[in-house]
């Protein structure tokens, strides 16, 4: 493998190597895995729901039905396409589009493993921008237009309700859930979010144990307003099928369908790999600074396999946390839910913040 | 199924059933043994007696299921306390008070029937509405309709049937305002019968559609229903087109205008077409 | 013609020129429980006005009972409430048994008793379920759903439907309970009540439940008393009215229950209510499954009922919903002259609008899930 990658090194030169050829593989590679990650979490979620509500999830289809996000995918492509009469056709089309981008670009910042000079191969990240964290604020901002204009395009009293339920739900998480991302902020000292993970690594401990409890507080807030971010139960009123048929999506269908779809599941995603990164110490093992424990490094992994392993088993057991609050938990109504955001989560990120901030002037 | 289990055989043709007083019909003879056959026959007589009297007895101890169900009758209810407290205040209004199996029906004039609805509800404790319905007899040639009022009071544990006579097109007036619930009730009767109630909030139909020609519980009302289409879009469907409830005709569209310059038209574009 | 409607689009007299908009919830809606069209006049999420729009199931099924003798009708009352089958053939049959005087054996009335009370359990976990699952928590939908398939196992083992049963007559009932059927009721009722335990568990004191329940659909006994609301409608408005007490018919004043009240008023009373009264229902069915006569099971009767001419009588018990009652007009023939369904959903969703109103959407499926309606019921 290094052998191909010096020869396109040489043949291509270092420019166009390091700014096209390298970020485009990664970036396919990455939405390959992605992508299917998405599909195989719709069906975990059937699965695990099943059993938790004393049924077999699907298994006709495939050995215990794993081939079931294939039929769906091929089913969903094959379906009639339509738009309402007097839908605006344009911003229709486009809304399902700027729920997916987003989310899925956030993905361009989150470090899978080590930089280039401690694998001593490659960046397993696609870009390290020093102002990370908050490009990922700033992206998860942007998905909100997507709801609100599938909402509002589909020329249906349902879908509006729906979309600016939704939108009024999204920006008011954001501010407990920006507020929650501070806390790691100010115990990394940086932005960058390779920056946040190696420091993690340097203090000895993961950030959702630091300065206890701010960060513990710090990651609670964040991954509860993450699940409100992300549309789901317990906040998943915008879409709830005995309210509104189905929110802003009812009249998608298809691969527009498919796309909201796959933009929900995508958030749930990044916003359990920020998470992560932010708070479980990102792709590094746990105990990572203990020699003793170094059997955990899965050193019999080829190249820098095991951080990506140990990355990817901490986001399954958020994705599975995710599903298990649905299965569990009735849905909030809407205005208790902003009541939950502004009038209790907020003064709770408030006082994370400024409790890690005094710590930290009291530490120096 | 009409068998009783204590082993006593089903009699087919039951003896006509002797009556309590012959139990001592027969007196022990003075002479017992004079003239035998005399002797033997009054011993007979006296053991069917007694056998037709067990059998009596057997039957009338026999469970109630055992025995056949004894119809209700109508009794008079003028002994009825709340009779008497209603003949208080309403005495002209009521027409006629009965019992019939333990319910009170109380007949009532129509006008009266709000007030009388109002003094039960707050004078004599009658707060639960629980039914209101219409009915249709029309072998009765005045007042075919009747509306029927049922109360509960829940302090008296105790029901009273009011029942109100009404003919077609003259309204009877409404109970919403004593009883808010009377509100659909009154509509379905108004859907069903055709009755009216004056003062009512709402007066419209509210299980068949708007439209609807007709009141189908009425007697006269065939139950394979009626032609449902022309009689509600005439101008859509025409005379005698549309569905027509029970024969499956279906929908047909309507005929274009029969002139000569659409039909020559008509003609045109089906050639072009073809 | 439509001069009833609340005015649409009304302005008032605000500062902003705010607009109401009018929004139709149904007849196709998942949260309705069947075809139910409420026209809603709201103002952004709180609703202002709610007109309720019935008929879209109505059979005509008070002209098809004047077709039919009195015996043959009784699967017509099956369909009416088709998710408490058993209760209403129960209403049915007792007001024919009382218009023609019959008096039924002891052992067709502890039948009755255990299958009403059954019938009342199965229909408690639908409404529980359906309303658990309109409210966001889709879990007990499952759970309950187990424990309702053997219900109506046992249903269909006795009279050979699970849904709509026919299973009694004017008289007594129609078969005798089969081998082992006794004991299959009695397993299963010793193993209910942890159940209940188990659905208790996910709601009662989740915090959610409670915030979405509690407070929501306040409805005054006095409202309710004029609207003719009864049941646990009824029940959870503080009012401890319940037939079977009241005025007892099959086996009930044989049996030793309670029946629970609450004060509050509100969706999470109702829900109490509820769950308590499936308690209740399993102490009854252990006590008929004691007390079990043993004897005939059909009273002695002509071959052709005929009502006596010029009566009429009404009857009631008290189903999973409310009071369902039957009034029966005899002429001297066969079938009936009139039979008039009272249907407890009918008054329940009367008194709908009173309790919305106000309220935010969210509400709205919360009271319609607490109201428990049937709209075979509602529109016969």
């Amino acid at each position: 493998m290094p052998g191909v990658l010096t020869a396109l090194h040489d043949s291509l030169g270092a420019t166009i190597f390091y700014f096209v050829l390298s970020p485009a593989l990664k970036i396919a590679i990455l939405l390959i895995l992605v992508l299917t990650l998405i599909a195989y979490t719709t069906f975990a979620e059937r699965k695990i729901l099943g059993f938790l509500q004393v049924r077999t999830g699907p298994n006709r289809v495939g050995p215990w039905g794993v081939l079931q996000p294939l039929a769906d995918v091929a089913k969903l492509l094959v379906k009639q396409d339509i738009i309402p009469d007097r839908a605006v056709r344009w911003v229709f089309v486009i809304a399902p589009c700027l729920v997916v981008g987003p989310a899925l670009v956030i993905f361009s910042v989150i470090p899978f493993g080590p930089s280039a000079e401690l694998s001593g191969a490659f960046n397993w990240f696609i870009t390290d921008v020093n102002v990370g964290l908050l490009f990922v604020v700033a992206m998860a901002t942007v998905g909100v237009y997507g709801i609100i204009l599938g909402g509002w395009a589909s020329n249906n009293k349902f879908s509006l309700l729906g979309g600016l339920r939704s939108a009024a739900q999204m920006i008011s998480y954001e501010v407990p859930q920006g507020f929650a991302l501070v806390v790691p902020l100010l115990m990394a000292g940086t932005l960058s979010l390779t920056g946040i993970v190696d420091a993690q690594f340097d203090q000895g401990r993961w950030f959702v144990f630091g300065f206890f409890p701010f960060g513990l507080l710090a990651f609670f807030i964040y991954f509860v307003a993450g699940v409100a971010e992300s549309n789901r139960n317990p906040f998943d009123l915008p879409e709830a099928e005995s309210e509104l048929v189905a929110g802003f999506h009812t009249e998608y269908s298809g691969m527009r369908f498919a796309l909201f779809f796959l933009g929900e599941y995508a958030n749930m995603i990044v916003i359990s790999a920020v998470a992560v990164t932010l708070f479980l110490g990102g792709w590094h093992r746990p105990f990572a600074n203990v020699e003793a424990l170094s059997f955990l490094d899965l050193g019999f992994l080829p190249g820098g396999m095991s951080s990506f392993v140990w990355f990817t088993l901490k986001l399954l057991c958020f994705l599975f946390v995710y599903i298990w609050f649905r299965g569990t938990f009735p849905r909030y109504r809407f205005d208790q839910l902003m009541d939950l955001g502004w009038k209790w989560m907020i003064p709770a990120s408030l006082i994370a913040v400024s409790g890690t901030a005094l710590v930290k002037i009291l530490l120096a | 199924m009409s068998e009783s289990e204590n082993g006593k055989p089903d009699t087919g043709a039951t003896p006509e059933a002797p009556k309590p007083g012959t139990e001592e019909v027969e007196p022990t003879s003075a002479e017992p043994a004079s003239d035998s056959e005399e002797a033997k026959a009054a011993a007979a007589a006296r053991a069917k007696a007694e056998a037709a009297a067990k059998r009596a007895a057997a039957e009338a101890a026999k469970p109630a299921w055992e025995k056949d169900p004894v119809t209700p009758e109508w009794q008079e209810a003028d002994q009825d306390p709340l009779v008497q407290a209603l003949r208080g205040t309403h005495a002209e209004a009521l027409q006629s008070s009965r019992l019939f199996a333990g319910d009170l029906v109380v007949e009532v004039a129509r006008e009266e029937i709000r007030n009388v609805c109002r003094t039960l509800k707050e004078a004599q404790g009658f707060t639960l509405l629980v039914d209101l319905l219409g009915a249709h007899f029309p072998e009765r040639e005045e007042d075919p309709f009747e509306v029927v009022y049922i109360l509960y009071s829940l302090d008296a544990n105790r029901r009273v049937r009011l029942k109100v006579r009404t003919a077609e097109d003259v309204d009877v007036p409404s109970v919403t305002p004593v009883f808010a619930g009377a509100n659909w009730p009154e509509r379905e009767a108004y859907d069903m019968y055709g009755i009216r109630f004056e003062q009512h909030p709402d007066m419209t139909r509210i299980l068949l559609w708007e439209g609807f020609n007709g009141y189908p519980l009425r007697k006269d009302f065939p139950v394979e229903g009626i032609d449902t289409g022309a009689a509600i879009y005439p101008e859509f469907y025409g005379e005698t087109a549309g569905p027509v409830a029970g024969t499956g005709t279906g929908w047909r569209p309507p005929e274009p205008p029969a002139d000569e310059e659409s039909e020559s038209a008509s003609a045109e574009t089906a050639g072009d077409e073809a | 013609m439509t001069d009833h409607e609340p005015d649409s689009n009304p302005q008032p007299e605000t500062l902003f020129g705010v607009e109401e908009m009018e929004l139709n919830f149904g007849p196709q809606h998942p949260a309705t429980h069947g075809v139910l069209r409420l026209k809603l006049t709201i103002d952004g999420e709180r609703i202002n006005d709610c007109y309720p729009i019935i008929g879209y199931l109505h059979r005509g099924t008070e002209k098809l009972f004047e077709l039919h003798p009195f015996f043959q009708n009784v699967p017509h009352t099956d369909r009416m409430d088709y998710v408490a089958a058993a209760t209403n053939n129960l209403a049915y049959v007792g007001a024919v048994e009382k218009l023609l005087g019959m008096t039924v054996p002891p052992r067709a009335r502890y039948i009755r008793t255990l299958l009403s009370e059954l019938q009342r359990i199965s229909s408690h976990l639908l409404w529980l379920a359906t309303h658990a699952i309109d409210i966001g928590a889709m879990t007990p939908f499952f759970y309950t759903f187990r424990e309702r398939e053997q219900i109506l196992d046992m249903f269909e083992e006795y009279c050979g439907a699970r849904l709509t049963l026919n299973c009694m007559r004017p008289g007594g009932q129609p078969f005798d309970l089969p081998v082992g059927w006794v004991e299959k009721v009695g397993a299963f009722n010793e193993a209910f009540p942890e159940k209940v335990d188990e659905y208790e568990g996910l709601l009662t004191e989740n915090r959610i439940w409670k915030k979405r329940t509690v407070g929501i659909g306040i409805l005054p006994p006095e409202v309710a008393l004029d609207y003719g609301v009864t049941g646990p409608m009824l029940r959870g408005s503080g009012i401890q009215w319940d037939i079977r007490k009241a005025m007892p018919y099959e086996a009930y004043d044989e049996v030793d229950f309670d029946v629970p009240v609450s004060y509050n008023c509100d969706t999470y009373d109702r829900y109490l209510v509820r769950m308590e009264e499936m308690r209740q229902s399993v102490r009854i069915i252990r006590q008929c499954l004691e007390k079990l006569p043993d004897g005939p099971i059909m009273a002695k009767r002509p071959r052709v009922l005929k009502g006596p001419k010029d009566s009429d009588v009404y009857h009631s018990v008290e189903g999973p919903k409310g009071e369902i009652g039957f009034y029966i007009v005899g002429d001297g023939t066969p079938n009936p002259y009139r039979c008039r369904v009272r249907p407890p959903s009918f008054y329940n969703i009367e008194v709908l609008p009173e309790m919305v109103r106000g309220g935010l959407i969210a509400d709205l499926i919360a009271v319609i899930g607490t109201t428990d309606i049937v709209l075979g019921e509602v529109d016969r």
